[in-house]
């Protein structure tokens, strides 16, 4: 057994030292009848080669967007990672540390982090940002919280341009705790009006720029209209590059950003892990729930990094914490942050824009097919288009053709039949013409 | 004098001095050769952004640099010890990344057809029958994102069942010794939090315990092995006295690296668990995550479990989104998509190697390496029970008494001998505590050294040195850090010169 390294012989002397017979005897307070006493219906153990190729032929079986035109966004981008960032987060002292609590033996983590908070304000024209959070969706809800522990009120109204699954965590967190949460119809042609629903007992709006199907929206008219009535705009983003091309949400009057930072450093994943980022005005500081980097000096009067404000947190304040939230999201954190430092003010505003352009020449080419129409006047890199007839049988059909075509919107609205003909279409710095051909041509074949 | 004013440039050696990335700016520079971008009618609708961000730019060597240098200043298990209690700071197997990283799984997306991975939703299948295996119990939730999280999804789950039985219930028991997220989630599902206390070995108080069950009461949420590293050897009398008020069982399975492979926390009544598989299936710890907590459910639980999951279908596996089934009823979704899928493949491939035979080994080395610090040190250092002890053994600071030295002192002394301290101060059952957890990936060689490191630590302390652990550490690319400054002043971004107060 490779990871162990205590020999037969090494157990004995151990034991001996102990006084004890037996492995065995050292579970002497579980009680008997728990005990396990025969093997589990579980394999025995292998060596390395046979579960790489176990994993490996798991891997086989599916079709990896990295190897095929991918049209697929909704929150999760193909983006290009550079070689650099997955090399430096395996160094075995970023990989293997644990939680900064020792800062004199944490400095490298705690600076990371520091630079971190720093980028996440920079990008999204906040003050303070916290060292992330598990992902964009949890990061919304726990923003809904917050707004709700800010405004001492109960109500929230959630856009209908905020992705379905970021709308269900804010939901499922809401419903034992009483809130009122309010969602509004889905607003594929991106003119909702939620202005009108503002009351005095409103803490939150909660709004997502670009939106979920894409257009990107002047949201200062909001901002003001929730202050006049004492409420917070809670701005999502789910794409982080956007902020490379798009005036900040800050700039546009937002109290509380909650987003999802994949798109920097972390590849798709399936899902997960990625991470989730919450920058706020300053004066909410003491509500931000996460963990904190602040920057203080040693014994030696030199400048040093540590994780601070944790009278805020569960490990302190137990029941009375700002949330029950433990961790962060390290590594992905540190492969966002070496992602974003590797491009740089140039590289991040030039890749923005390089998505920008794809987008929109794909979008010149789609609308150029015979029965597809676009419904946004507005996006950055994703836009939703009107198929002749349900998007996700062209989807299947597509795909047996190795083309990820986009996401038909019914697979999050699988109830609303007035949405089945829509999909969700990507561009990236990752896409060429040739995919964008690919595209077209597939389209042109599945909708004759 | 202090050694870093000894050189010319501040690096000492093979230790370097690291700016931030902010004051390292090329303005222009870039580490990315940006294509040429295409002409294109922009769709922005007039919201450019028009000001600069304020990124710095930088190279790709010096990005590199940078961050490489930023890594020399952490401890990591790779470099050392790291005796951890109740954090499971085992080695992290690299076969777990490669994997991971296979295109045909770290690439995938999560809304592409399902008919196009029928190979992960294998692998989430295989994960969970491998969990739900090992802990004796019918269904496993895989989305919640770190252990905390798996906590809030199992209350929920409790709540959701409560609700749908008519009486949502008021309390949830925490025992004292329990970790701060406990009452942290209980509270975070709506409900107040009650403590029950430690009996004098270290145990839950059954009796107070007993006074505090009656029907108001939803849950109890106790650690097993416990926060001290015992066993709650009374486990099912309790299940019993809990479910006789028609309260649930939850149990932090925190700990549940010392007794994977020997005892299953469905023989024990336990109704639902997290695995915080960053701790007894090793997926690397990254400094503060990314972690993920699977919850394990009971028959009575599991229809309440949280979307998505994965069901055999008449075709294969299914993904399940959305659940129209009548004898279903998901209380909800935690997470964006299918929750922490690249630390499911990791956790897969520590399983397989490993295997029946292998994590039964895994803790019974713990348990054996825990029992053997114990052993070496308990005429050094007081322990606080009696033994066996499970994965770790709990001290406190009785044998500093009279030195002037705390439990502070002592740790950040047994950094500069190049060991990661332990935890202190937690459990709060006991004064100063020292909470050792050596984990079953240390060699006994190690083990020796660290008992002989802190047996002359624990000599110098009583021979009056005080000094010698107020200073440490001296050897660290830092000395002790000022919190109080940092909290009092927070400073939580940098700002440019022209720019700060």
């Amino acid at each position: 057994m490779r990871y162990l390294p205590l020999t037969d012989t090494n157990r004995r002397e151990m034991l001996d030292v102990i006084g004890a017979g037996s492995i065995e005897d050292l579970f002497c307070d579980v009680p008997e009848a728990a005990r396990l006493k025969g093997p589990l219906d579980l394999p025995n153990s292998v060596d390395e080669q046979t579960v790489e190729t176990a994993l490996r032929s798991l891997a086989n079986k599916n079709l990896s967007p990295s190897n095929v035109p991918s049209f697929l966004g909704a929150g999760i981008y193909r983006h290009h990672i550079p070689a650099a960032v997955d090399h430096l987060i395996q160094r075995g002292e970023f990989l293997t540390a644990y939680t900064p609590y020792q800062p004199e033996v944490s400095q490298g983590t705690l600076q990371a982090m520091f630079e971190f908070q720093t980028q996440v304000t920079m990008l999204t024209g906040m003050e303070v940002a916290n060292a992330s959070l598990y992902d964009g969706a949890t990061a919304c809800a726990e923003a809904v919280l917050m707004a709700q522990r800010v405004t001492r009120r109960n109500k929230a109204i959630l856009s209908g341009a905020l992705h379905p699954h970021y709308r269900e965590v804010t939901e499922t967190s809401a419903r034992f705790m009483g809130s009122n949460m309010i969602a509004c119809a889905p607003d594929q042609n991106g003119d909702e009006d939620i202005i009108s629903l503002i009351d005095e007992e409103t803490a939150c709006v909660v709004v997502q720029n670009p939106g979920f199907f894409g257009h990107v929206r002047d949201l200062s008219p909001l901002s003001e209209a929730c202050h006049d009535k004492g409420a917070l705009l809670v701005v999502i983003v789910t794409e982080i590059f956007s902020l490379g091309a798009v005036k900040s949400p800050g700039d546009m009057g937002a109290d509380i950003v909650a987003a999802e930072g994949q798109s920097l450093g972390n590849s798709a994943g399936f899902g997960g892990p990625t991470v989730g980022l919450m920058a706020v005005r300053q004066k909410f500081l003491r509500q931000l729930p996460g963990r904190l980097v602040g920057q203080t000096v040693d014994a030696d009067g030199r400048r040093g990094f540590v994780l601070t404000l944790s009278t805020r947190e569960q490990h302190i304040r137990r029941e009375k914490a700002t949330s029950n939230i433990c961790t962060n999201a390290g590594l992905c954190a540190l492969a966002f942050t070496i992602h974003l430092s590797q491009l740089g003010e140039a590289g991040f505003t030039g890749i923005a824009k390089l998505n920008h352009a794809r987008a929109v020449q794909l979008a010149e080419r789609l609308s150029a097919v015979a029965g597809i129409s676009i419904l946004n006047d507005t996006f950055f890199n994703e836009f939703t288009i009107a198929l002749p007839g349900p998007a996700a049988g062209v989807i299947d059909e597509l795909a047996a053709k190795d083309l990820l075509g986009g996401v038909p919107v019914s697979r999050l609205y699988p109830s609303d039949s007035e949405l089945e003909n829509l999909l969700l279409v990507a561009a990236t710095e990752t896409t060429t013409d040739a995919d964008m051909q690919a595209l077209i041509d597939g389209l042109m074949e599945v909708l004759k | 004098m202090n050694d870093f004013q000894t050189t010319l440039t501040g690096h000492q050696g093979l230790r370097f001095e690291e700016a931030l990335i902010f004051e390292q700016d090329s303005p222009g520079a870039s580490g990315v050769d940006v294509p040429t971008i295409p002409d294109h009618a922009p769709k922005l609708g007039g919201l450019e952004r028009r000001d600069s961000i304020g990124l710095p730019g930088l190279s790709e060597p010096q990005v590199v640099r940078h961050y490489l240098r930023l890594s020399q200043q952490n401890y990591s298990i790779d470099s050392g010890f790291y005796p951890l209690g109740s954090c499971t700071m085992k080695y992290n197997p690299r076969v777990n990344e490669k994997v991971a990283r296979l295109p045909g799984l770290g690439d995938l997306h999560p809304l592409q057809p399902t008919q196009t991975v029928p190979g992960a939703l294998e692998l989430m299948d295989l994960c969970a029958t491998w969990l739900k295996t090992l802990t004796g119990m019918p269904a496993v939730a895989l989305s919640p994102a770190a252990g905390a999280h798996g906590e809030l999804t199992g209350l929920m789950t409790i709540r959701a069942a409560l609700e749908a039985s008519g009486n949502p219930r008021k309390r949830v028991l925490v025992p004292d010794s329990a970790h701060g997220t406990n009452p942290a989630s209980a509270h975070a599902c709506g409900y107040t939090v009650a403590s029950i206390p430690a009996d004098d070995r270290g145990r839950v108080d059954i009796q107070a315990m007993r006074e505090l069950l009656d029907e108001d009461v939803a849950a109890i949420m106790l650690t097993n092995p416990n926060t001290c590293g015992l066993f709650e050897n009374e486990i099912i009398e309790i299940a019993k006295a809990v479910h006789d008020v028609g309260a649930y069982f939850y149990c932090d399975g925190a700990n549940f690296n010392a007794i994977v492979g020997r005892v299953r926390p469905g023989d024990l009544g336990i109704d639902a668990m997290h695995l915080n598989l960053h701790k007894t299936f090793s997926t690397p710890h990254g400094g503060g995550g990314p972690g993920s907590g699977p919850v394990v459910l009971s028959e009575p639980l599991a229809p309440f479990a949280p979307l998505p999951y994965v069901i055999h279908g008449p075709d294969g596996f299914e993904l399940i989104e959305q659940d129209d089934r009548p004898d279903a009823h998901p209380f909800g979704r935690v997470k964006g998509f299918h929750g922490q899928f690249g630390m499911l493949s990791r956790t897969l491939s520590y399983m397989m190697s490993l295997g029946s035979d292998g994590l039964a080994q895994v803790s019974g080395d713990a348990v054996l390496s825990a029992n053997y610090l114990l052993a070496k040190l308990k005429d050094t250092l007081s322990a606080s029970f009696e033994g066996p002890c499970m994965h770790e053994a709990l001290f406190d600071d009785r044998f500093l008494e009279g030195t002037g030295v705390t439990t502070l002192d002592f740790a950040k002394a047994l950094i500069d001998q190049g060991f990661h301290p332990m935890t202190m101060y937690f459990p709060l059952v006991v004064h100063g505590a020292l909470l050792i957890e050596p984990t079953e990936t240390e060699s006994k060689e190690t083990l020796d050294l660290f008992v002989k490191t802190m047996t002359e630590l624990a000599a110098k302390a009583k021979a009056g040195d005080v000094a010698f652990f107020t200073e440490a550490p001296k050897l660290t690319p830092r000395r002790r850090l000022d919190e109080t400054l940092a909290a009092r002043n927070p400073v939580l971004v940098w700002k440019p010169d022209s720019e700060q107060d």
